[in-house]
């Protein structure tokens, strides 16, 4: 099999293999936690300290942990970092910490993380898992910020909690309750899957003319 | 697009397998499989102490913090306060020898600048609309007048059940000293009585919510305070 660069490793993530966006994984962060700009990116750095510690420590410890306990030992690992992401967004953040409630602890079992440390962490030099990870983490926060972005503008009329609009705007309330998360999700998916489309047809077009 | 860009787009999962051989089929003693979550959990265990002792004095801050404001905002005119604890149905200051704290409900008697007392401050909370609402209000207990209300949590819907803390005029009917149990009226359909709370339009369920939290927090608290406050041990 062919063999990848480290920056491949850093550029999938972000956007070819956007956690979210194409692998659907994490949706359910991704829909909870999104109604605002400011939740989306506690959300996002809380995930993406935890994915990137984890996937340097399980990397660096690879060849101590016996196959038949891998998945518990990773989950062990992913469960001590999401501890202290909470205790330390309690500590510093805690107005981020009350909005975003009980889906810290939840970032535990978001396959995203444990699909990359079984995926790569555990079988590529920590370097490369943290490339890995940091690509993986910005893809997640892209495509986190993108829904609560969207989601902001059109439910409060604010992004970043600064007003876009004047007083006459009349929020679409609908859009920071937990279905206009299915709504977003929905439509983002729809233009990402129409985008893959016109690539596809495209440089089907380009191999028939060259052909 | 070159022939290679092509190649990662259909490839999601990475078979990157190069670095580490196969695992070799040698079955692992129990003794450390064992062991090696013992280590690993132990090691966790301890870094979580370590953080959990540096970030609970900040922890316990905040919440110290966010307590005295509301109760503040609910007494008007308190320069400070004190907890009370229900021992033996009593209220005391003190905890009996080697209680736990957060096992014991309480109150917060505010005083004034010349330490009479301005009113006594309970929280509660019920099921709203969406989640638990959980309400802070001021009692006057000398004459049953409220003093204030503020919602300290509540998931109530944006832009509807969220008006029971947004709507000015709402929270400022709690401030106005109305008489105690409160009735929830229509705006405008009032007759007059004292304790009236209009209820907002499109959020009755939220806005009855924090009138029955304060009604059922003033049947629970109410015999209690009458039986009387004991006097601070003076310093």
């Amino acid at each position: 099999m062919r063999k990848t660069t480290p920056s491949h490793d850093f550029i999938r993530g972000i956007w070819k293999e956007n956690p979210v966006l194409i692998q659907m994984l994490g949706l359910c962060p991704a829909l909870a936690v999104t109604n605002t700009v400011k939740n989306a990116l506690a959300m996002s750095a809380a995930t993406f300290f935890v994915i990137c510690c984890s996937s340097v420590l399980i990397s660096t410890c690879k060849n101590f942990i016996p196959k038949e306990v891998r998945i518990s030992s990773y989950i062990l690992v992913i469960a001590t970092f999401v501890t202290l992401a909470d205790m330390l967004l309690q500590a510093y953040a805690p107005v981020q910490h009350k909005a975003l409630g009980a889906f810290i602890a939840l970032i535990v079992v978001n396959c995203m993380i444990l699909g990359r440390q079984e995926a790569f962490s555990s079988k590529n030099n920590v370097f490369r898992s943290l490339l890995d990870a940091i690509g993986t983490g910005i893809g997640f926060t892209i495509a986190l910020v993108m829904m609560g972005g969207f989601r902001e503008i059109l439910g409060v009329g604010t992004f970043f909690d600064i007003p876009l609009f004047g007083p006459n705007f009349e929020p679409w309330v609908i859009m920071v309750l937990p279905a206009g998360g299915f709504l977003t999700l929905g439509f983002i998916l729809l233009a990402m899957g129409y985008l893959e489309q016109r690539k596809k047809a495209k440089s089907e077009r380009a191999t028939e003319v060259s052909s | 697009m070159s022939q290679e860009d092509m190649d990662m787009d259909i490839r999601v999962e990475d078979p990157e397998q190069t670095e580490t051989p196969e695992l070799q089929e040698k079955p692992v003693s129990t003794l450390r499989l064992v062991a090696t979550l013992t280590i690993a959990g132990a090691l966790a265990g301890l870094l979580l102490v370590m953080v959990n002792q540096h970030t609970k004095p900040l922890i316990d801050a905040y919440k110290a913090e966010q307590l005295k404001i509301a109760v503040y905002e609910v007494l008007p005119g308190t320069e400070r306060y004190s907890t009370y604890y229900l021992v033996d149905e009593a209220l005391s200051i003190s905890l009996p020898e080697g209680a736990k704290e957060s096992e014991y409900k309480r109150i917060y008697v505010g005083f004034d600048t010349s330490d009479q007392i301005v009113g006594v401050a309970i929280s509660r909370g019920e099921s709203g609309y969406q989640d638990i609402v959980q309400v802070m209000f001021g009692l006057d207990p000398s004459n049953g007048q409220l003093k204030g209300m503020k919602v300290l949590e509540s998931k109530e819907t944006p832009g509807l059940g969220d008006k029971i803390f947004k709507e000015k005029w709402f929270v400022d009917q709690f401030f106005a000293n109305p008489d105690t149990p409160l009735i929830a009226v229509k705006p405008g359909a009032g007759k007059g009585q004292p304790g009236e709370i209009d209820t907002i339009t499109g959020a009755t369920i939220s806005s009855k919510v924090v009138i029955d939290i304060i009604n059922h927090g003033l049947e629970e608290w109410q015999p209690i305070i009458e039986r009387g406050i004991p006097e601070e041990s003076s310093p």
